[in-house]
């Protein structure tokens, strides 16, 4: 039976559902990735399967499961339940042992997290009740200028001009764009511009938690090489990029099942 | 038309009111708790009942049979009493709309006539409420006069002078300069002595009444002893297990705020002190199982009490102190018999929302000891900016001198608008996470 120990963790956001699964090693046996879906424990547990069928496992084989994401609550298969603050550090820290900040940007959220040296949350800030900041800014963007949000990064490599945006509102900053898309400015040079307005406002939250030490970006935001570079270039700070950086809340989740199951 | 006023006010008083309040007290009023993971109630909180709603409800009944006068928080409503005042506290009953969640209801009224929704939420509550009678207590009489001070904010000045526009109502307004540091001076305690004393023939004149210094050094003494009481309720969190939580302060400060001076307002707080001190004596706790204790900053949210007081206590947290609720114990030992318009003088002025942040870190750093809290939640509430400004200074000053983690909760008194459930259910979550580790 020991042999057979597995466990999941289970990251249910606004945009993404997640899952993984480990073995008692710590090793990932399987993962998903879906786009979220107003039944939060549906597609909690479709994520889930999903990551179970990669392991070529059953939910039978779990000795525990944790839920994060703020649908983490839905999760009614989920022994425990625990905040994606806690599980995106956890992540980061067993991919880059020695992590001392997290900046994560998600669907609905965005957040820096400040960690000590067992990777252990020190302190943490989070955007407001507003969607300035988070990934949904992005998506929003992007809509405009007509693209998606897998082109909007690279685009913004290739801008030739600095443009200027003050506002991160996501309603201000739609009609700023709207202006420069009048204005004839070119599509590289707004996404950079958007870029550089998010990551202004990312590293006012990395400066009010203290950034001392090794840096990972995690979550959907860290697809965007653009943003992840000015960001970098605001803070004087290199960034560790998860592979997958989507799953790092999962991942985190599934450890402390790990723990939990006390494997 | 006085003598009716007059006998109508004593009838509902002495008759009418007892006997209604009883009649609606005898209706079944157990609700099942559920699973709840608090402690026993408070049975005080039924008294507490009873004093508000009388307040409020005889308060209608005043006009025309007492000078009513609507007053701010901080000011020395001492000297109102003196004259026989019936008073109305526009930031009690806002927090009243807020707790019944009107705050965005009653606001958008006072938005509409172009008030900014970066306004104090109090403020646009009242002046919504002037504009459109909107009130969960069914009606608030109108004022003769407003009695103002400016030691907890500038607004204030603004608030009042705008109704005292707007209704030409008599406005008394004393100015409390801002204590940047240091004990405050001897000329800034005469200059506001000197306000103080010379409010008096203000009063007479528009109250029709004389200035009775014997009933004023009673009110005094009976202010002095509320007071004292709210100080001893306060430190029964001291103990462990605390014996009520800081959510509880929130709900039974409303007596020492608004009806401080008065007999009714010492008798309930002899009641509540007693009932604390049996729940120490047998180490009732507010949290079964507490675990941690908590400071909080700022104002309550008062739309979010409930969920707020049962989160903490799902996870083990009692809070145990607060800024708060503290304001109204914490300067009245200057209050002196002897000196009385000095006294008060000093008492409103040394306030610590009147002082600079250093003192008020002070203040923080012995709360954090003597009530031995490991940890702190500071509300940062979107529309109280004095309350507000310097947080993040505080909470960084703190975790140094005190050692303790703290976390920044966006909100507001009343308007929940500003407030999302979830993500501040995930930040506090995460915050009690992150001091288990």
């Amino acid at each position: 039976m020991a042999e057979k120990l597995l466990v999941a963790g289970v990251d249910v956001g606004s945009a993404t559902a997640k899952a993984v699964v480990l073995d008692r090693d710590g090793r990932v046996r399987g993962s998903s990735l879906l786009p979220s879906a107003p039944n939060l424990s549906g597609v909690g547990r479709e994520a889930l399967n999903e990551a179970l069928a990669e392991a070529g496992a059953e939910a039978g084989e779990l000795a525990a499961v944790a839920g994060t994401g703020y649908g983490r609550a839905a999760l009614d298969f989920a022994a425990l339940r625990i905040t994606e603050i806690t599980c995106h550090a956890r992540g980061a820290s067993v991919l880059f042992p020695g992590t001392a900040l997290v900046v994560d940007v998600g669907g609905q959220d965005s957040k820096a997290i400040r960690m000590g040296p067992s990777g252990e949350v020190r302190d943490f800030t989070m955007n407001d009740k507003c969607a300035a900041g988070t990934g949904r800014f992005l998506a929003v963007m992007a809509g405009i200028l007509g693209t998606s949000l897998d082109v909007l990064g690279p685009a913004g490599l290739r801008a030739m001009k600095a443009l200027s945006m003050t506002s991160t509102c996501t309603v201000f900053a739609e009609s700023e764009v709207i202006s420069l898309i009048s204005q004839g400015e070119a599509v590289p040079d707004i996404a950079h511009a958007v870029h550089q307005a998010l990551a202004q406002r990312l590293a006012g939250m990395v400066r009010m938690v203290g950034a001392d030490g090794p840096a990972v970006f995690s979550g959907g935001g860290a697809l965007n090489p653009d943003l992840v570079d000015c960001l970098q270039s605001l803070l004087g700070l290199v960034f560790q990029i998860p592979e997958r950086p989507q799953l790092t809340g999962a991942l985190g989740a599934a450890h402390l099942a790990l723990r939990k199951a006390g494997a | 038309m006085r003598v009716a006023s007059e006998l109508r006010f004593r009838w509902m008083k002495d008759v009418a009111l007892p006997v209604l309040l009883k009649a609606r007290e005898r209706r079944p009023r157990e609700r099942p708790r559920g699973e709840s993971p608090l402690g026993p109630p408070l049975e005080s909180t039924r008294s507490l009942k009873r004093l508000m709603t009388r307040h409020y409800a005889l308060a209608r009944y005043a006009e025309g049979a007492r000078p009513v006068a609507w007053v701010t928080s901080g000011a020395p409503v001492e000297l109102l009493r003196a004259f026989g005042c019936y008073t109305v506290y526009p930031e009690n009953h806002a927090a009243l709309c807020g707790a019944r969640r009107m705050g965005p209801e009653i606001c958008a009224h006072a938005e509409e006539a172009g008030f900014s929704r970066d306004l104090c939420s109090y403020a646009r509550v009242d002046l919504g409420h002037a504009l459109s009678g909107l009130t969960p207590v069914g009606r608030l009489p109108r004022p003769d006069v407003l009695f103002c001070t400016n030691n907890i904010c500038q607004t204030i000045l603004y608030w009042f002078k705008e109704l005292s526009h707007g209704e030409g109502i008599p406005l008394v307004m004393l100015d409390t300069p801002f204590i940047a540091s240091g004990e405050g001076t001897p000329e800034v305690f005469d200059y506001v002595a000197g306000q103080i004393k010379d409010a008096v023939p203000a009063l007479e004149r528009i109250t029709g009444r004389e200035f009775r210094e014997d009933r004023f050094h009673d009110v005094l003494r009976s202010s002095i002893r509320a007071s004292a009481l709210w100080g001893d309720v306060l430190a029964t969190m001291r103990h462990r297990p605390a014996p009520m939580t800081v959510f509880d302060a929130f709900v039974h400060l409303a007596p020492v705020v608004s009806l401080r001076g008065l007999p009714s307002c010492e008798r309930y707080y002899e009641g509540l002190l007693a009932e604390l001190q049996e729940r120490v004596s047998r180490d009732v706790a507010a949290v079964p199982g507490e675990r941690h204790r908590l400071m909080w900053d700022n104002i309550a949210i008062w739309f979010a009490l409930a969920p707020l007081s049962r989160l903490f206590a799902e996870h083990g947290w009692a809070g145990v102190a607060g800024t708060y609720p503290n304001a109204w114990a914490e300067t009245t030992h200057y209050l002196d018999l002897a000196d009385p318009f000095g006294s008060l003088a000093k008492t409103y002025t040394l306030i610590f929302l009147n002082r600079g942040l250093d003192y008020r870190l002070g203040l923080m750093e012995a709360m954090g000891r003597d009530y031995q809290a490991d940890g702190l939640v500071l509300h940062s509430a979107r529309s109280c900016k004095p309350y507000s400004v310097g947080q993040y200074d505080l909470r960084q000053a703190l975790a140094q001198r005190l050692g303790i983690k703290s976390v920044v909760l966006e909100g507001d008194m009343t308007d929940f608008r500003t407030w999302s459930e979830e993500q501040a259910k995930t930040r506090l979550t995460a915050f009690f996470e992150s001091l288990d580790g």
